[in-house]
């Protein structure tokens, strides 16, 4: 169970697999993520499911190498299989009544919105999607999202591409041009989604964010996920990962994010040691 | 002759300053020497009073007296008639308020030690006897079992044995339940729980792990679509309760539950080995008075902690956790801050936690469960130093089966309702039992249930057409 039965290098820190997991293909929907493990001494670690095929009976994932765990990830390739995986977790996407949605992807979050964007599409919703990169090296799944959206806008920060500028510039820019949005879905870093919401607190645009605390179980037995939403202690994996992001607590999830940060950077800084002294006894 | 000792025969132990930086087991179990010995002191009373202690009815006195007799595989076969884990209750169970409490010997001197006596039968019996259980005859039925904790594994190997082909379905990548991702290692070595779900495998039960029941099936869908017969609900008292105060989202502040998990299931004891971290400080705040918060507390010495506290707003007399580990917890150096309760945690400017206030509490009158109620004292608020703080005051179950079985009844504290002497719910072929039904007990109740419950599914399933 659980084999990688395609693997695909999206750019050099981002990576996608596609995973035999016929039970949970079976019931996935967008806005769910899955936990797994690489091997047995491994973390569990969660990921959005990017896509899944029901009668193949798999799951995509994509994820960006950033520590240890990512890393011995990136190292498994085609035919080679996971120890664990479980799902689909969390509550998925609801976007019942919306005519009208911005999709805005921060880098990785690009590959987390997708999903949405694809979903909203097929629901004959009109779909402006805004991705954002810092070079046009990063970018990715642009073939993919252009087919899940009306308009597809792919910002870089350096303007590498020919599209200078943060999404929230070109996300207020359309709105400033008269482009009437009832939902903005905005996904990727903590900050990006932050800067999203003061922007559509502005506007009076309803804003779902999707939090991606630090989680181990995914059930709801930890509490580590907890989140503040509108004053209410809330747990990201089984209430969420979508949140109303007018109500979130960023500065508090920001915080907790670096909670481990120095063991991390230890978990990972061993794992290197250990593949060079690996090297040398070669 | 019986052996008049008062006191029981001691059981060796690492020294606590060594013990305390380690994982390995506590106690180190009785030669067949000690267990003879200690056996003799059994008086093997006619009317059995220690037996009306034990919630599943343990054979005491005959298992007892086939251990003073050196027949250590019969008192092995003896208590199995009644209890499935004899290895892990002989080591978890509160003795002292169960079968110990009742026994003669303890009227002057202590009890006869029936709980260390089943823990050395159940583990010479795994050294000994590697017998290989025989598969029973399918009858053709097909249970399912939701949770591998004590009550989910009793269920499905008394069934497995009358023949039913069960499958297990744990949300976790390993099955045990609380017995893995809760209790530490140095107190219930995992291998001993390894050991008996292999031994329901050897019986064909199936354990399929990483299932999620209420996400990647239902129960409805288990009944309906994957062809079982009767399902059985055995998914415990998951959900952390936090103490609602100011702080608590702060850096630092863990559940019991993520700082056990972490730590036993995940092995962030051996970090960086295994890749799971955990922040453990210099100064520990452990509030709760039950055994979860003994197992964080010296958990947390073990990880390197230099002070630990227990904040418990009762005294010394309430608090619910096993004598056994509240001595132990005294011996490596726990510091017990009685009659206190936290009103507030108080972070850095990184949102770190800092220090946590408390209140000093004093004991009024008695209350609904008779235990007098602890009371602030006004004005006597005072800072404890802290890095970590794990809240340790109660878990309930989890709703998501609840929130996914529409016809499954539950009452105010999200337990699901069942009858107790065969454990029915209100859903017709679904059945429950352990701690979703009566919130955290022991583990000897949640056997108890399984076994229960196991019989009444039989009963239901044999009668019932094809
Ligand atoms: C619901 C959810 C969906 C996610 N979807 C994706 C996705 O589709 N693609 C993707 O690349 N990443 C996704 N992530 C983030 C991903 O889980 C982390 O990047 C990964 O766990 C990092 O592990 P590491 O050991 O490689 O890095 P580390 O060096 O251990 O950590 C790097 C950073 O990742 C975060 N992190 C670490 N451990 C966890 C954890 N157990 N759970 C969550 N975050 C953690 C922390 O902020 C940390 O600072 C998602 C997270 C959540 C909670
Ligand atoms: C830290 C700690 C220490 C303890 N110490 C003692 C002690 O010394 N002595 C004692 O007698 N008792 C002790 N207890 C209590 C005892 O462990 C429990 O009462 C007992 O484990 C309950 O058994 P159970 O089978 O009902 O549930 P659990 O042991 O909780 O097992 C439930 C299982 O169901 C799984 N599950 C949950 N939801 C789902 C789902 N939707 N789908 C699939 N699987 C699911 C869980 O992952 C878990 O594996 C302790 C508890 C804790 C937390
Ligand atoms: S199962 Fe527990 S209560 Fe019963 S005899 Fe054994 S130790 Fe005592
Ligand atoms: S009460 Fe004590 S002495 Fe009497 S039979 Fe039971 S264990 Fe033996
Ligand atoms: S990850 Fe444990 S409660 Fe959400
Ligand atoms: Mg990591």
């Amino acid at each position: 169970m659980y084999k990688i039965v395609r693997k695909e290098v999206l750019n050099p820190s981002v990576s996608l697999i596609e995973v035999e997991a016929p039970y949970i293909a079976r019931k996935a929907e967008p806005g769910q993520f899955i936990i797994l493990r690489v091997d047995e001494k491994g973390e569990r670690i969660p990921f959005t499911i990017a896509d899944y095929d029901r009668d193949k009976g798999t799951v995509t994932v994509i994820f960006q190498i950033v520590g240890k765990s990512t890393e011995s990830l990136n190292e498994l390739g085609e035919g080679d299989s996971l120890q664990d995986m479980v799902g689909p977790l969390g509550v998925a996407s609801n976007f019942e009544g919306v005519k009208k949605v911005a999709v805005i992807g921060g880098g990785l979050g690009t590959a987390i919105a997708y999903p949405q964007a694809k979903k909203l599409h097929s629901m004959g919703v009109s779909v402006d999607m805004i991705n954002g990169f810092r070079n046009k090296d990063l970018i990715i799944i642009e073939d993919l999202c252009k087919a899940a959206c009306t308009n597809l806008y792919t910002m870089t920060d350096d303007g590498s591409n020919g599209n200078q500028g943060f999404v929230t510039a070109k996300l207020e820019e359309l709105i400033n041009s008269g482009e009437k949005y009832d939902l903005v879905v905005a996904i990727g870093p903590l900050v990006m989604m932050k800067a999203v919401c003061d922007l559509t607190r502005k506007y009076d645009i309803k804003t779902i964010v999707s939090m991606n605390p630090i989680m181990i179980d995914g059930t709801g037995m930890c509490g580590g996920c907890r989140i503040t939403v509108g004053g209410e202690t809330k747990f990201a994996c089984v209430d969420g990962p979508d949140f109303d992001g007018h109500l979130v607590d960023f500065d508090s999830a920001i915080a907790r994010s670096r909670m481990f940060k120095n063991q991390e950077a230890e978990s990972r800084e061993r794992a290197h040691k250990c593949r060079l002294e690996g090297m040398n006894n070669a | 002759m019986p052996n008049m000792s008062l006191e029981k025969v001691p059981m060796p132990e690492q020294e606590p300053n060594v013990r305390n930086k380690n994982f390995k087991e506590v106690t180190l179990g009785y030669t067949e020497e000690m267990a003879v010995e200690e056996a003799q002191r059994c008086l093997n009373c006619k009317h059995k009073p220690c037996m009306q202690g034990c919630p599943v009815m343990v054979k005491i006195p005959e298992f007892i007296a086939l251990v003073a007799e050196g027949k250590f595989e019969e008192a092995y076969k003896k208590i199995q008639e009644t209890s499935s884990l004899p290895a892990v209750c002989g080591r978890v169970c509160p003795q002292e308020n169960q079968c110990e409490k009742f026994c003669v010997r303890g009227i002057k001197g202590e009890p006869v030690a029936i709980g260390r006596l089943e823990r050395f039968v159940a583990d010479w019996y795994m050294e000994n006897c590697k017998s290989v259980s025989e598969k029973p005859e399918s009858n053709g039925k097909k249970v399912a079992v939701v949770g591998a904790g004590p009550s989910g594994l009793t269920c499905a190997g008394d069934l497995a044995k009358l023949g039913y082909k069960v499958t297990v379905f744990e949300a976790f990548h390993t099955p045990g339940g609380v017995l893995v991702y809760g209790i530490p290692e140095f107190r219930l070595p995992k291998d001993i729980v390894a050991a008996e779900v292999n031994k329901l495998k050897e019986l064909g039960v199936e354990v399929m792990t990483n299932m999620v029941i209420g996400k990647v099936l239902s129960v409805e869908e288990l009944l309906n679509e994957e062809g079982y017969d009767a399902v059985f609900i055995g998914t415990g008292a998951g959900l952390p309760s936090f103490m609602k105060i100011e702080g608590e989202s702060l850096n630092g502040v863990y559940s019991a539950n993520e700082f056990l998990t972490r730590i036993n299931l995940m092995k962030a004891y051996k970090f960086p080995e295994y890749d799971t971290p955990v922040y453990v400080g210099k100064n520990v705040v452990v509030v709760g008075g039950g055994n979860v918060a003994m197992d964080a507390a010296r958990s947390a010495k073990r990880l390197g902690a230099e002070n630990v506290y227990i904040v418990y707003r009762r005294s010394e007399e309430e608090m619910p956790a096993r004598l056994e580990e509240v001595h132990h917890a005294k011996e490596e150096g726990i510091e017990f801050k009685l009659l206190n309760n936290p009103v507030k945690i108080n972070g850095d400017e990184n949102g770190w936690v800092d220090s946590v206030t408390c209140i000093k509490m004093e004991l009024g009158e008695p209350d609904k469960s008779g235990r007098r109620r602890p009371v602030p004292v006004e004005g006597s608020e005072f800072d404890l130093d802290a890095d970590v703080v794990v809240v340790a005051i109660g878990q309930t179950p989890n709703p998501l089966i609840k929130n996914t079985t529409p016809d499954l009844e539950t009452n105010r504290y999200g337990c699901i309702v069942a009858k107790e002497e065969t454990g029915e719910t209100s859903k017709t072929g679904v059945y429950a039992g352990g701690d979703v039904v009566t919130g955290a007990a022991t583990v000897i109740l949640a056997m108890g249930a399984g076994k229960t419950a196991a019989a009444s599914i039989d009963e239901y399933l044999s009668q019932r057409k094809k």
